[in-house]
C-alpha cells in the first residue's frame, strides 16, 4: 500500500514535469509538435496515477468509463471534424467545457458531500462554482458570437450593461458569503445563477477583434477553475497544472493586448470598438469618395511586372478558404521571377497565429512568412501588395489620425509601397467599424470580389499571357 | 493547517512557473499554444475522477462526477488532437517527405 502511494505520487511528480517541459516547448515552432505530445502524455500519467492511488471500486469504474467514452469520442470526432478556419470558435467551446467540469465537481461536492466540509472547501467551492460558471457561459457565448448566432444588441453598448454587470456581481459576492452558513440552500443556485449570467455579460458587449483576447482570457480562467476544484478535492497536481494554464493564460491575453495596443481594461469594459461610436462614422460605402476599382486582369499585368511582391492576408483570406489559391498565385509568381513573401500581422484573422497555420496548410514555406517588424521596413522597396480580406491591420490612420480609434495600433505600412490592390467583397467596415484611409489613396486600387475567387482569376489571367508554363 | 499552507505554496509555484514559462512567443504558435494550453485546463478531469471514486456508492455523486468527467475529456481529447492538427502542418516545412500533397515537385524556384 505504502510502496504503491509512493509509486503514485512519483508518477504525479513526473506529470508535473513533463506538462511544464510541453507548455515549454509549445512556445518555440520546432518543439512545438512534440511537446503537445509530451503534455498529453503528462495528463495520461497524471490520470493514471490517480487511479493508482484511489483505486476505485468496480461501480466507480463503471461510470469513469461511461464518462471517458462519451467525452473522448465527442472530443475525438469533433476535433477531426472542425474546419481549420473554425479554430477560435472551437477552442472556445472546448474551453467552455471545462470550465463546465470543474462547476459540476464543485456543484457535487456542495450538494452531496458538504456535510463535514471545513471553511477552506466551502470557499474553494464558491470560486470553482463563480470561475467554473463564468468560464462555460462565456466561452459558449464567444462561441456564439464568431459562429454569428449572437450579436451584439445594442443595450451592452450603452450604461447599462455597466450597471448590470455590477449588480449581478455583487448579487454574487453575497452568495457567496452566505454559502457557508448554507452550503445546499438558496446561495449556492443563486451564485450558480449569477455567475452564469455575469459570464454572459461580460462576453457579449465585446465584439470583433476582441474576440481572441476574450477567449484567451476565458482560457486562462478554465485554469483557475481547475486550480479551484483541485482545492475542492485535494489535489496538488490539479491546483498545480491549473495555476500554470492560469498564468500562461494571461499571459498570452497580455501579448494579444499589447499586439492591438489595446489595454485589457479597455478590451473588458470599453464596449465592441466603434460599435457605439457616432454612427455616421461607421463603415458604410458613402463615407468613401476617392476609391479606385479594377479588374483581375489589370491586377495580373501589375502582378506580371513585379519584382517584389506581398501578400497580406486577413480574415477574409480565411473565410474564402483561399490558402491554396493563394500558395498557388505565389509559384507562379515566383517562377516569372518575382520575390515573394507574406506579411503577418499579429492579431490577423481572429487569432493570433490564425493566417500562419492557415498558409502553413497550403505548403507556404515558413521563411516566407514575415512579421510585421520584419516587414515594415521593406514596403517602400516592394512593388505590389495584395491585401487579401485584411482591414484594420493595413489602416494608416492607426499612425496618421490620432482621433481615429485605432490609432496607435502596431499596422502594416502597406501605404508605403508603390502599388496596392485591396482584394474585398465590398467596402465595408472592418472590426474596428471605421473607414480605411489606405482605400483612398493614389496607389491604393480595389479588387472587389471573393478572395478565392479572384485569386483563382489572377493566376488563370497569367497563365494566359504565359506565366510559369516556360521559364525563359 | 499545514495542508492548506501546502496547497497555497504549491498555488504560488505553480502560479511564477506559468509566468515564467510562456515568456516569449513567436506570433505564429500563439493559437497552437491556447488551444494547447486549453487542453491541459482539462485537466480538471482529475477532479472528476477523484469525484467517482470517492462516491461511495452515492448515485448523484457517480453521475455527476461522470458527466463532468465527459466535459473535461472533451476538452482534453479535443484540445490535444486540434494542437497536434495546427501544429502538424508547421511541421510539414521542412521536408514534404509525405506525398499528401501532389504538386509540391512542380515548385518552381
Amino acid at each position: 500500500m505504502n510502496v504503491l502511494d509512493l509509486f503514485g505520487y512519483s508518477i504525479d511528480l513526473l506529470a508535473v514535469l513533463l506538462l511544464a517541459l510541453g507548455l515549454k516547448g509549445l512556445s518555440t515552432v520546432r518543439s512545438a509538435r512534440s511537446a503537445n505530445g509530451l503534455a498529453a502524455l503528462a495528463m495520461g500519467l497524471a490520470v493514471l496515477g490517480l487511479l493508482l492511488q484511489v483505486q476505485p471500486d468496480p461501480i466507480a469504474w463503471l461510470w469513469i468509463a461511461i464518462g471517458s467514452a462519451a467525452g473522448g469520442l465527442l472530443g475525438l470526432i469533433t476535433a477531426r471534424r472542425v474546419p481549420m478556419t473554425a479554430m477560435p470558435e472551437t477552442v472556445a467551446l472546448f474551453n467552455g467545457c471545462g470550465g463546465m467540469a470543474s462547476l459540476l465537481v464543485a456543484l457535487a461536492v456542495a450538494l452531496y458531500d458538504s456535510a463535514d466540509a471545513d471553511l477552506v472547501s466551502i470557499i474553494s467551492i464558491v470560486i470553482s462554482v463563480f470561475v467554473g460558471a463564468i468560464t462555460f457561459s462565456g466561452s459558449i457565448a464567444a462561441m456564439g458570437k464568431l459562429q454569428g448566432w449572437l450579436g451584439t444588441p445594442g443595450w451592452t453598448q450603452s450604461g447599462i450593461r455597466h450597471a448590470v454587470n455590477i449588480v449581478l456581481a455583487l448579487m454574487a459576492v453575497v452568495a457567496g458569503f452566505a454559502l457557508p452558513a448554507d452550503p445546499t440552500g438558496l446561495p449556492l443556485w443563486l451564485l450558480l445563477v449569477v455567475s452564469t449570467l455575469l459570464g454572459i455579460g461580460v462576453t457579449l458587449p465585446i465584439g470583433g477583434a476582441d474576440m481572441p483576447v476574450v477567449i484567451s482570457l476565458l482560457n486562462s480562467y478554465s485554469g483557475v477553475a481547475a486550480a479551484a476544484a483541485g482545492f475542492v478535492v485535494g489535489s496538488q497536481l490539479l491546483i498545480v497544472a491549473g495555476a500554470m494554464v492560469g498564468a500562461a493564460g494571461l499571459i498570452l491575453t497580455q501579448v494579444m493586448c499589447t499586439g492591438m495596443n489595446r489595454s485589457l481594461v479597455s478590451v473588458l469594459f470599453g464596449g465592441a470598438l466603434g460599435g457605439s461610436a457616432p454612427v455616421g462614422g461607421g463603415g458604410d460605402e458613402a463615407g468613401y469618395s476617392r476609391i479606385v476599382s479594377c479588374s483581375a486582369e489589370e491586377c495580373a499585368m501589375a502582378l506580371e511586372n513585379a519584382e517584389r511582391v506581398v501578400f497580406v492576408p486577413g480574415y477574409g483570406l480565411a473565410v474564402a478558404q483561399a490558402q491554396h489559391a493563394l500558395r498557388e498565385l505565389s509559384k507562379l509568381l515566383e517562377a516569372n521571377g518575382s520575390e515573394v513573401s507574406y506579411a503577418i500581422h499579429p492579431v490577423a484573422g481572429r487569432m493570433p497565429g490564425h493566417m500562419n497555420v492557415l498558409l502553413a496548410e497550403a505548403d507556404v514555406p515558413y521563411e516566407q512568412l514575415l512579421e510585421m517588424d520584419t516587414v515594415n521596413p521593406e514596403f517602400p522597396r516592394t512593388d505590389v501588395v495584395i491585401v487579401l480580406g485584411a482591414n484594420d491591420v493595413v489602416n494608416p490612420d492607426a499612425k496618421n489620425d490620432s482621433t481615429s480609434p485605432l490609432y496607435g495600433m502596431p499596422v502594416l505600412e502597406v501605404d508605403q509601397s508603390r502599388q496596392v490592390f485591396v482584394v474585398k467583397r465590398s467596402l465595408g467596415a472592418g472590426y474596428a467599424g471605421i473607414k480605411n484611409a489606405l482605400f483612398e489613396l493614389p496607389q491604393t486600387a480595389m479588387v472587389f470580389g471573393d478572395a478565392k475567387a479572384v485569386l483563382q482569376q489572377l493566376c488563370t489571367e497569367l497563365r494566359s499571357q504565359g506565366v510559369g508554363k516556360v521559364a525563359a | 493547517m499545514s495542508n492548506l499552507s501546502q496547497a497555497l505554496w504549491v498555488l504560488l509555484l505553480g502560479s511564477l512557473l506559468g509566468l515564467e514559462l510562456i515568456g516569449k512567443v513567436p506570433p505564429t504558435l500563439h493559437t497552437p499554444l491556447m488551444s494547447g494550453a486549453n487542453a491541459i485546463s482539462g485537466i480538471t478531469v482529475l477532479a472528476s475522477i477523484t469525484l467517482v471514486a470517492n462516491a461511495e456508492g452515492n448515485p448523484a455523486l457517480l453521475i455527476l462526477g461522470s458527466v463532468s468527467l465527459g466535459f473535461a475529456l472533451f476538452n482534453v481529447i479535443g484540445g490535444f488532437l486540434v494542437t497536434d492538427r495546427m501544429l502538424a502542418m508547421f511541421s510539414r516545412k521542412p521536408s514534404s517527405s509525405k506525398a499528401t500533397s501532389t504538386k509540391p515537385s512542380g515548385v518552381g524556384q
